[in-house]
């Protein structure tokens, strides 16, 4: 290599170290989650809304709250429930102004209502069901004690001495 | 070439499976030993056959063969081999290939190992093995085909998922699906017992195994898979109740359901009924957890909609093989006969108590999995279920059952005294009185269950060792006794207290971490500290490294106690992949016995700070710690020669072996 190329090649190495560096910064994605510059001054407001946030979806996302997600939306919605808080809204105010605008969907903890009685219902209910049937299994097998299983047939009683044997 | 004979192997493999499907079935009718006898070797040959078919995948993804479609869009040739070949199962057709290879190994381990069981049982029951292998190779041919060749092969391929190449895919997914699969034995058994229509204390003792086999791998699956995407996702949460973990945690429950309830079976022979069903329940979960990931519908009903051949075929899969075996099993569960009688107080009834509460759990995570998809299919209506709807519904089903755990294994066979048993736990109660209290007097501002959270933990522990202790009366023998006891103790009752003290290892860690973990999120600059729990962090400064695949920029810190002992460095980085210009966050943990420091690294700012988010994780290496625990109980129990043999073994002389019933 002469000493020319060399030289152009130590000017060029920079260059393209500089827009290697460009580029890998503009793919970089935003960091996840809560930025430190969306974070309120006041501590006891910035903890409800990330007791908020976490109750809320990220509703572009698959099954991540907003304080999880590193969306644009979520971005976007962390700096309402923020902005809100500031208002001087009440935890409850600000879920109410989300579902107004966004429905439901928005909730992570769906509330009690007609269509979300079975979810609520249900895990309740099982269990209730299941020891009313183990109480009745049991309360009628005492009643009715059964004999115990069936005798085996010869040739099962042949394996069973076999295998007794084998075992020593 | 290459491509061709796995696909070629791939058939040949179905038209094995349909032989072994139908042959060994009629056999067992017509009581015709040699089409019976067919099961073994058509079994052996379909799992050769299927592995052929996955070697020749495995070849053309670590060849880079390009003009394989597959390897094409999931491959890269400046990948590491390691990810080349775990790429073959991170998609959907390679996964759905890993799938079946794993569930013909089990059909051709009942083959060889299935020597002792009644000829009609093995029969029957690799038959059923036969359909399930031969619809999802029907599934993999008709619409996941992962052998389709592209007329113009590319130059290069389009990369794996960077999230993707991490050590974490080469384990959990084998873990995963060999949990489930495994599950797919105790199917078959079940359903060849109702297919010959008789059951008995034997059934269990042969089915045992293969549950306690593959609930191991399951446990490590979905501790192996929160710890990936703990330190993967970069914001320290090991678990999420998304619906694709929910996925894999209900078999998981269910089959720890039925491991208990065979243990009523096998050495009591009651709940027989109950232990069927569970064994049909465990594997048809499997199957949805399948669906659920596979067919797009947790991403919307809509898009399912839009291109249903996967959803609908897997769909139709579930509905032959799971409402054919609840419509078989509610036409021939009547006909077994219930045997062992016990009382309400015993192991019997604290192991229906185990039952009862993790099958409500399981359906607690069913309902708020599906529901919203069912919701929106039938109304339109769109809510989500997420995380706090789970913990406060799943928790408080957990309590009750980690409370009752330590009773079980003291309470008698039959009959047991619960005030004995109380007794024999005043010393673990005592113990967790004593962790409430003083975690009480160290937490600062934490939240006031937290405490009592411990307590459960060590209660649960400590019960676990004092089953050990009861057993090997180390407290009433001399001492050189007890070791004799403990050497003559079953191997099962080691696994049972492990796995058990495993469990409330697990929970000490989601609760310390819980309540006592904190958080910082700031913008720092080169020289800027960040304090956490007694950790101070100074930032160096950002450099670039290059990868195999990828460019790095990399965060370099200094880690001191506050005293300024120095600890060592924390390197987390962002990685960028110019293959699919998508980028990771790999987080930075430095571990401290069993808490970790947690590090991750954001944007760059114009002024040159940069976003970092550091947690301090107290203890939360337990939670994984305890898996390990119960992995390793399993293991214990399934080294039992009672369990391997599959043989009843007779109490020998008084003296060694009075443990001997468990």
């Amino acid at each position: 290599m002469s000493a020319v190329a060399t030289a152009r090649l130590r000017l060029l190495l920079p260059a393209t170290l500089a827009v290697a560096l460009v580029l890998l910064l503009a793919a970089v994605a935003p960091l996840r989650a809560v930025e430190p510059k969306e974070m309120l001054a006041n501590p006891i407001l910035e903890a409800r809304a990330r007791t908020l946030s976490k109750e809320l979806r990220c509703m572009v996302c698959q099954n991540q709250s907003i304080d999880d997600s590193d969306a644009p939306l979520a971005h976007d919605l962390r700096l309402l429930v923020r902005e809100r808080l500031k208002a001087g809204d009440s935890d409850a105010q600000v879920l109410d102004f989300l579902v107004a605008r966004y429905g439901e969907f928005v909730l992570l903890k769906p509330p009690l209502s007609w269509h979300t009685a079975a979810l609520w219902g249900l895990p309740p209910a099982l269990l209730i069901l299941g020891i009313a049937t183990i109480v009745v299994v049991l309360r009628r097998r005492r009643a009715a004690p059964l004999t115990e299983t069936a005798n085996l047939s010869a040739a099962e009683e042949a394996r069973l001495a076999n295998l007794m044997r084998e075992e020593g | 070439m290459i491509a061709e004979l796995g696909h070629y192997a791939l058939m040949l493999a179905l038209g094995l499976a349909l032989i072994q499907g139908s042959l060994p079935l009629v056999g067992a009718r017509s009581n015709d030993a040699v089409l019976m006898s067919m099961a073994t070797p058509a079994a052996l040959a379909q799992f050769v056959f299927v592995a052929l078919s996955f070697a020749a995948l495995a070849v053309c993804y670590v060849t880079s063969d390009f003009s394989v479609l597959n390897v094409y869009e999931n491959s890269n040739s400046a990948m590491p081999l390691i990810y080349r070949l775990t790429s073959i199962w991170g998609n959907h057709e390679g996964s759905m290939m890993l799938w079946v290879f794993i569930l013909t190994f089990f059909g051709a381990l009942v083959a060889v190992f299935g020597n002792n069981l009644p000829v009609k049982l093995k029969a029957n029951s690799l038959a059923v093995q036969a359909w399930i292998a031969a619809a999802f190779d029907l599934f993999i041919l008709i619409t996941s085909n992962p052998f389709l060749r592209i007329p113009n092969a590319p130059f290069e391929g389009r990369d794996l998922n960077p999230i993707l190449q991490d050590p974490g895919l080469a384990f959990h997914p084998p873990m995963l699906y060999l949990g489930y699969v495994g599950f797919s034995i105790a199917f078959s058994f079940a359903i060849a017992a109702l297919l010959e229509g008789r059951i008995d204390a034997a059934w269990a003792r042969w089915v045992r195994p293969w549950v306690l086999g593959a609930w191991m791998c399951l446990t490590l699956g979905i501790a192996g898979g929160s710890y990936w995407a703990y330190y993967e996702l970069g914001w320290g949460g090991y678990w999420f109740w998304d619906p694709v973990e929910n996925a894999s945690l209900m078999p998981w429950l269910a089959g720890t359901a039925l491991l208990h309830s065979a243990v009523v079976m096998e050495k009591r022979g009651a709940l027989k009924v109950w232990t069927i069903l569970l064994a049909i329940l465990a594997f048809s979960l499997s199957l949805i957890g399948t669906f659920l990931v596979r067919s797009g519908v947790l991403t919307s009903v809509h898009s399912f909609a839009t291109d249903p051949t996967r959803g609908v075929f897997i769909l139709a899969i579930l509905a032959i093989f799971i409402g054919g075996a609840l419509a078989l099993y509610a036409a021939r569960a009547p006909l077994l006969k219930q045997g062992g009688l016990f009382a309400p107080i015993s192991r019997e009834g604290a192991l229906v108590f185990n039952n009862l509460f993790l099958t409500s759990a399981c359906a607690t995570v069913f309902v708020g999995t599906l529901y919203p998809l069912a919701l929106e299919a039938l109304t339109g209506a769109k809510i989500s279920v997420g995380p706090p709807f789970f913990n406060l519904t799943f928790g408080p089903l957990f309590v009750p059952l980690l409370l009752a755990m330590p009773f079980g294994p003291l309470l008698g066979w039959k009959r047991g005294d619960l005030l004995a048993a109380a007794q024999r736990l005043l010393a673990a109660a005592l113990l967790a009185a004593v962790a409430i209290a003083a975690s009480f007097a160290l937490q600062r501002g934490g939240p006031v269950l937290a405490p009592f959270g411990v307590g459960l933990a060590i209660f649960v522990m400590a019960g676990a060792l004092i089953d050990l202790a009861e057993r090997t009366m180390i407290l009433r023998v001399p001492f050189g006794a007890a070791l004799r006891r403990a050497a003559g103790l079953p191997r099962s009752a080691w696994g049972t207290a492990l796995a058990h003290f495993g469990i409330g290892v697990t929970l000490l860690g989601i609760v310390a971490v819980t309540a006592w973990g904190s958080e910082r999120i700031a913008a720092i600059k080169p020289g800027d500290t960040v304090e956490i729990a007694h950790y101070r962090l100074t930032f160096d400064g950002l450099f670039e490294r290059p990868g195999a695949n990828y460019h790095e920029l990399v965060g370099h810190f200094t880690v001191r106690r506050m005293s300024g002992e120095l600890l060592g460095a924390m390197e987390p980085s962002r990685r960028t992949f110019p293959a699919r210009n998508m980028a990771t966050t790999e987080a930075a943990l430095m571990s401290r016995r069993f808490s970790q420091l947690y590090l991750s690294l954001g944007d760059p700012n114009p002024d040159g700070s940069v976003a970092v988010r550091l947690y301090f994780k107290p203890q939360v290496l337990l939670i994984w710690l305890g898996a390990l625990f119960m992995f390793a109980g399993g293991a214990l129990s399934l080294s039992d020669r009672r369990l391997r043999v599959g043989a009843p073994r007779r109490a020998k002389a008084p003296a060694a072996a009075l443990q001997a019933a468990e």
